[in-house]
């Protein structure tokens, strides 16, 4: 686990055609869990629909190991925020983060989870949930198709698969030298307070020409 | 139903002091309206619902309206006579004097019973700021409940008799209203990739104020 492999992926590979199994506790662990990602039963707007729909038996998200809705966080691995979010709502979807077991992860499903979508320049409407919850899988569209849902957990099963155990690159939870707190927003007199997590969101750089 | 201006000699009639007038819709709808002064607004409409010939048992609608101050420019022609006795010497005078504004609350009633509607009721506040009261038409049509809570929320007009006023939308601690004219949101667009329009412009003012620190090439004006 530590050391550097000795055999190579190659001849792990010749091996195994010759009926020998050689793993490594990582790998096992995260094919595992890769395979058994567990949704929060939760949904926002008609994204959520899309969502129902990738459940269903037509897109099936059954086939990748996901098709466990629990309506319950403690029991999810990850939150699929389907829908605008606004910011009467935010609080509750951060404390829905907050309250979910690590390791966890989130996919931002449809425009308006992204950056707040049509509704960006309204005065009721999180720009995008990134700015509380730290996001892995971003999912554009105006609801996003359920395929564009499925290859989204696909690419976040990869992203699992790539995660290391131990180390400096290891996941959140398995460091001690990266704060875990996402402070629920509360409710001001203009706005939320504090209107964004600096720790998960800065606003980026626009590079322009001219 | 009967045109709007036998509506209002009814109420008048009936309601000796109100002070109803007819509001002429301009537009190709031609939808014209009732304005009602707040203070005869509940009696009357009581009887809106329940006169015989009316009937209107069924409020569909409420609205807000945000009416901002404006300033009207009032020209006034005179003609003064020349004694040479040329042509008479026109001179204009421009005077501004300051329209206050009023929230207004639109009312779309209908007639279940009698199959006729919609009869457009309004009200207005006598300011925009601090006398922004009207009477809760709530009690007459329960319908109106949620509708007044949402006018109440984002227009900040305030219902005397309103069994339950509260902010529906918005949560209790927020203290402005957004779909007033002079509504300011909050500084939380940072980041806008393609800004256009009167954004464009706000995303200009903020790089042109910390241009220096700013790295050369790179306008990092979309960061507060």
């Amino acid at each position: 686990m530590s050391a550097a492999p000795e055999i190579t992926d190659d001849e792990r590979a010749e091996l195994r055609r010759h009926g020998i199994l050689l793993t490594s506790v990582e790998e096992l662990y995260n094919w595992g869990r890769s395979n058994s990602v567990w949704p929060l039963q939760f949904g926002l707007a008609c994204c959520a629909i899309e969502m129902i729909a990738a459940s269903m038996a037509r897109f099936d998200i059954a086939r990748f190991g996901s098709e466990v809705f629990r309506p319950s966080p403690r029991q999810a691995d990850l939150l699929i925020v389907s829908g605008t979010v606004t910011k009467k709502m935010a609080p509750q979807v951060v404390r829905l983060w907050n309250q979910m077991a690590e390791p966890k992860y989130c996919i931002a499903m449809g425009a308006c989870a992204i950056s707040g979508g049509p509704f960006k320049r309204g005065y009721n409407v999180l720009k995008g949930i990134d700015r509380f919850v730290p996001v892995d899988i971003y999912i554009p569209g105006c609801p996003p198709r359920p395929e564009a849902l499925l290859h989204g957990l696909i690419e976040l099963q990869k992203k699992i698969r790539g995660q290391k155990i131990s180390g400096p690159d290891a996941p959140r939870h398995l460091r001690s030298d990266i704060n875990c707190d996402f402070p629920v927003p509360e409710f001001g007199e203009h706005d939320l307070v504090p209107p964004k997590n600096p720790s998960v969101w800065q606003p980026p750089e626009a590079v322009r020409k001219g | 139903m009967e045109s709007l201006e036998q509506l209002c000699c009814r109420l008048l009639a009936r309601f000796p002091g109100a002070q109803v007038s007819v509001v002429p819709n301009p537009g190709a709808a031609a939808q014209h309206s009732v304005l009602l002064d707040p203070a005869h607004a509940r009696a009357i409409a009581e009887f809106l619902r329940d006169d015989e010939a009316l009937a209107l048992d069924f409020c569909s609608n409420v609205t807000g309206v945000d009416w901002p101050d404006k300033t009207v420019v009032e020209v006034t022609k005179a003609s003064v006579p020349d004694p040479a006795g040329g042509p008479a010497k026109v001179t204009e005078q421009k005077k501004e004097r300051l329209e206050p504004g009023y929230l207004e609350v639109v009312y779309h009633l209908y007639s279940v019973k009698l199959r006729h509607g919609p009869l457009v009721v309004r009200m207005r506040t006598e300011n925009r700021t601090d006398r922004v009261s009207l009477p809760s038409l709530t009690p007459v049509w329960r319908a109106a409940e949620f509708q007044e809570r949402e006018v109440f929320d984002l227009y900040g007009a305030v219902f005397q008799g309103h069994p339950d006023l509260r902010r529906i939308l918005m949560w209790d601690g927020f203290k402005d209203h957004p779909m007033r004219k002079d509504y300011v949101e909050p500084e939380d667009n940072e980041w806008e990739p393609t800004p256009h329009g009167d954004l464009l412009a706000k995303v200009k003012l903020q790089q042109a104020a910390p241009a220096a620190a700013a790295p050369s090439g790179a306008a990092g004006g979309t960061k507060s």
